[in-house]
């Protein structure tokens, strides 16, 4: 056990942890605004919007995350309009690359999450709603959807927790998060048992919080 | 299409080897996982303080780390390993492990964690009044387990594992990166020859898709099979 090499690799590894929880965060936030929209359609009654719903997630959650970041980096751009277009700005970019199918990824996720959730709820709060005079509108925002994402909760954070472990093949596309250094690291040094340690040690912190943030919400919103 | 011709010209048998190469995987981790999950089952159920935590451990350490850095450790420390091993039974020269048991044994070891997971779940909905009558009846340990909990465990674990399927299929494709020529390695040649990444990678795409929905349409079969009443 080289423990001089442990403690020269943490603060790389833990400078490296920064790009994770930047891919993490940004790809949680547009992957809950698509994940919430593409729910909505889902519950539409309108056959094409729904099934386009049920499309994107069934390709998404039946294809490896990996061959979903390789096609928006390496084959987008193949397409001549996008290389010309000013999309061309961020689809060069593997750090955005990775951003988009992360996001797109986890968004497919979401949605099932919290459609199952939507369809869940009692029905008489919303028939509690409407025979108090309120609108459709206020009834969607102020009951279905608070009691969705209570409900969505546990499911919500494992998902974070596969997003976190998902975050890992941006390593792939060349950019340097916490298993990319590690994989650095590992190849330079021939040392992989160590290097394990230390970054795992890393991700299973990041997941032993999440888990008890998550719990902690859990607990504040019971009913 | 004329990219997908069988024979020299294409790419069409290559994707198609490398199709039977990720079920192989997928098939040979899936059974590596039940072993494990053989295993830390009985140790998560345990009684035992110490036996319990080297099951939780197991199931804690490897969900909560990338799958990618799990093969990292075996693609680069898995050799070094076995020749530790060896070293100390008196034999002394390189050996190199084929890329498909390292591999399908990365891939074995994520998938038997989530596996542990459905038997201990499975084992702990079964009704408390199964194991009280086993005990009542006199019935010998290995009657019990094979005869009582077993078939009833199955039968609870069955759509659980199809997940863990799914989600061993989807993993194999991270092996690409130790070598092996599955179908996300084959793509990335292809793709490299070819210049053509966008096409490679969306037909690598669909592969994927038809091996879920393939197999979805199998496993529900089974679990018609196995929801039968009893």
């Amino acid at each position: 056990m080289d423990l001089e090499l442990m403690a020269s690799s943490f603060p790389k590894l833990l400078n490296a942890t920064l790009v994770t929880l930047k891919l993490l965060s940004l790809s949680l936030i547009f992957g809950l605004i698509l994940g919430l929209f593409f729910a909505i359609l889902r519950l539409n009654k309108n056959i094409i919007l729904n099934r386009f719903s049920y499309f994107y997630s069934y390709i998404f959650r039946g294809t490896p995350l990996l061959v979903q970041i390789f096609i928006i980096y390496f084959g987008l751009g193949q397409i001549e309009f996008l290389r010309s277009s000013f999309l061309w700005i961020i689809l060069k970019e593997p750090y955005w690359c990775a951003i988009i199918a992360f996001s797109l990824n986890t968004g497919a996720y979401t949605s099932e999450i919290l459609r199952s959730a939507f369809e869940t709820i009692n029905k008489g709060f919303i028939e509690a709603g409407d025979s108090l005079g309120i609108s459709k509108k206020i009834i969607f925002y102020k009951i279905q959807i608070p009691i969705a994402i209570r409900q969505s909760l546990p499911a919500y954070g494992n998902e974070i927790i596969l997003m976190l472990k998902g975050t890992s093949l941006a390593s792939t596309v060349t950019l340097m998060d916490l298993t990319g250094v590690a994989k650095y690291i590992i190849s330079t040094t021939f040392k992989p048992i160590e290097v394990f340690i230390v970054a795992g040690g890393i991700y299973l912190f990041m997941t032993f919080i999440i888990h008890n943030f998550i719990r902690y919400l859990e607990k504040k919103y019971s009913y | 299409m004329e990219l997908l011709a069988f024979g020299n010209t294409g790419w069409g048998d290559e994707l198609f080897l490398a199709t039977l190469m990720t079920i192989a995987v997928s098939i040979t981790a899936m059974i590596i996982g039940f072993c494990f999950a053989l295993i830390f089952t009985p140790l998560k159920l345990s009684k035992n303080k110490f036996l319990n935590f080297i099951g939780n451990s197991y199931t804690t350490i490897i969900r909560g780390v990338p799958e990618l850095l799990v093969i990292y450790l075996l693609f680069f420390g898995g050799s070094g390993a076995v020749m530790y091993v060896a070293s100390i039974f008196g034999y002394n020269k390189y050996i190199e492990i084929n890329a498909f048991i390292t591999g399908s044994f990365a891939i074995g070891i994520i998938s038997g964690a989530y596996s542990t997971e459905v038997f201990r779940g499975a084992i702990q909905s079964i009704d408390k009044g199964q194991f009280e009558a086993s005990k009542v009846l006199g019935l010998k340990k290995p009657v019990h387990f094979f005869k009582v909990i077993m078939p009833q465990m199955l039968r609870l674990a069955v759509p659980n594992l199809s997940n863990v399927w799914q989600i061993t299929l989807k993993d194999t494709s991270l092996i690409s990166v130790t070598g092996l020529v599955e179908i996300m390695r084959q793509s990335y040649i292809a793709a490299g020859s070819t210049r053509d990444p966008l096409f490679f990678y969306s037909f690598a795409a669909v592969l994927y898709l038809l091996l879920t929905f393939l197999s979805m349409k199998l496993i529900n079969k089974l679990e018609i099979k196995y929801r039968r009443g009893y």
